[in-house]
């Protein structure tokens, strides 16, 4: 097999190294790499690794057994950068960083302008503690989003279920963003630049739609 | 023989795990059935002291992975069930000692051999909970009815279903009905509802527990306290038989949970 040593680059960054897989499939891509790692185990050996994984749509099986034979050669995989939503998703699931700098404010690749207004991301609940989802139009959640979880969208956000979660719409300054949830109890919920807790516990749980008006969050019974 | 392999996992500690294991694995054996009991972690091991077998410690998990041993050399048969064998965790090295894939490999072997492997897994979500679910075929996650153990066990089920191992079932432990009644717990309803996962078991506070952990004779082997019978009807669960879930004072409660589907 001929080693074609474009497909993999290497570069020193401050959190570790930042290496670059392209321009071969997944499986050639992963053996290339790993056999550039056994060559020079001792280079490698206690590293920080984020991985560029470029377009791959990767799978949790195909992360998680790359993590782990990265991790039984003393190397410690914390972040995957990928231009592909569902190599982005996974690599969450996996309690993977999916960018290496701080995050900005918000940062979203796409500008709003590019997405259509009416883009959603469809979510299967329940979003469990430690679930993020970050999404640059509205986003959807089929089921519970728990304490712990966190929303965080260019648009609006529909949890069909208990928001008890953190919730940000309109993170990047959209005021018409809203929040509607079957119960809305989140620990913390964000639209725009403002910034509000739930209340103490009603007595009943009903529907509620929560929105800015003049530049304070209220949320509203759901009767339409 | 194909074993089944079953993990206990939290994230919090001190939840019960340990506990747990090894009276699920006492009960599992006093059913008739050949059960090893692993303890995944590693530098801080106790399953051994739980199970009143300390003093027995001659070679551990590392030693069979690194190949100091074989791996029946380092199964530690219990004195009291002949179908009982613990293989310890080293006290002397940490989670970096051995890696998912070794588990995986291990397991494998051991399957052959038994009915059951139960694993104890550390706390946290790290490489020693990697390890741990690393070979498993069933993931139990447990948790008290603590708000802080709750989050952290919904961190956990959300980490099984990303790594595939889900869906998890669930053991609420040390629920004390008493305090239930007076509304200063989650009851087992609250914490089902935020988790959404099949419940396995409930087991009520106890003070035997603890007295049993500490003379190294686990509860689960007489029967008689409330908190053994509950985990004898996990092990039953486990084996796949329909058992009720016992009367702990609030029979409304209990029987709005098996309507409950």
């Amino acid at each position: 097999m001929v080693e074609s040593p474009s497909l993999i680059q290497i570069k020193g960054i401050r959190d570790g190294l930042l290496i670059t897989l392209d321009g071969a499939s997944w499986p050639e891509l992963v053996n290339a790499f790993v056999k550039n790692v056994d060559e020079r185990l001792s280079f490698f050996q206690g590293a920080r690794v984020v991985l560029n994984v470029g377009l791959n749509e990767l799978r949790v099986a195909e992360l998680s057994t790359l993590r782990d034979q990265l991790s039984e050669r003393g190397i410690t995989l914390w972040a995957i950068l990928s231009e592909s939503s569902v190599t982005e998703t996974t690599a969450q699931n996996l309690g993977l960083a999916t960018r290496i700098s701080k995050p900005q404010p918000v940062d979203f690749k796409v500008a709003p302008e590019v997405l259509p207004e009416d883009a959603a991301k469809w979510v299967k609940g329940p979003l469990r503690s430690g679930g993020r989802i970050l999404f640059e139009g509205n986003v959807i959640v089929m089921g519970d989003v728990n304490p712990g979880a966190e929303i965080v969208a260019g648009g609006s956000v529909i949890v069909w279920g208990r928001l008890r979660g953190v919730v940000h719409a309109g993170a990047q300054g959209n005021e018409k963003a809203v929040v509607c949830a079957l119960e809305l109890v989140p620990t913390q919920l964000r639209i725009a630049g403002e910034i509000a807790v739930s209340p103490k516990k009603q007595a009943k749980s009903q529907p509620e739609i929560a929105c800015l008006k003049d530049g304070q969050l209220v949320a509203e019974p759901w009767h339409k | 023989m194909t074993a089944q392999v079953v993990t206990i996992a939290s994230g919090k500690g001190g939840v019960g795990k340990t506990t747990s294991v090894a009276n699920i694995s006492v009960a599992l054996a006093a059913q008739g059935k050949k059960v090893t009991c692993i303890d995944g972690d590693i530098g801080l091991r106790n399953l051994d002291v739980v199970l009143g077998l300390e003093n027995r410690i001659v070679y551990d998990l590392v030693d069979v992975i690194e190949g100091r041993c074989r791996l029946r050399q380092a199964m530690i048969r219990d004195k009291r069930l002949p179908d009982l064998y613990l293989i310890p965790a080293a006290q002397t090295r940490d989670k970096t000692a051995i890696s998912p894939s070794d588990m995986v490999r291990l397991c494998d072997e051991l399957r052959q051999e038994v009915d059951w492997i139960i694993i104890d897994s550390p706390a946290g979500i790290e490489r020693g909970f990697k390890n741990a679910i690393a070979a498993a075929d069933r993931v139990l996650v447990m948790t008290n009815p603590e708000v802080s153990a709750v989050r952290d066990a919904d961190r956990v089920i959300g980490l099984l279903d990303a790594e595939e191992k889900g869906p998890a079932a669930l053991i609420i432990n040390r629920l004390d009905p008493a305090m239930v009644k007076r509304g200063d717990m989650l009851s087992v309803e609250d914490v089902l509802d935020l988790l959404a996962i099949e419940l396995i078991g409930v087991i009520p506070e106890d003070e035997n527990v603890i007295m049993a952990s500490n003379k190294g004779q686990p509860l689960a082997l007489d029967g008689k306290s409330k908190a053994g019978q509950a985990f004898q009807n996990i092990a039953r669960r486990l084996l796949g038989e329909q058992v009720t879930f016992m009367d702990l004072e609030s029979q409304n409660l209990f029987q709005r949970l098996l309507g409950r589907k």
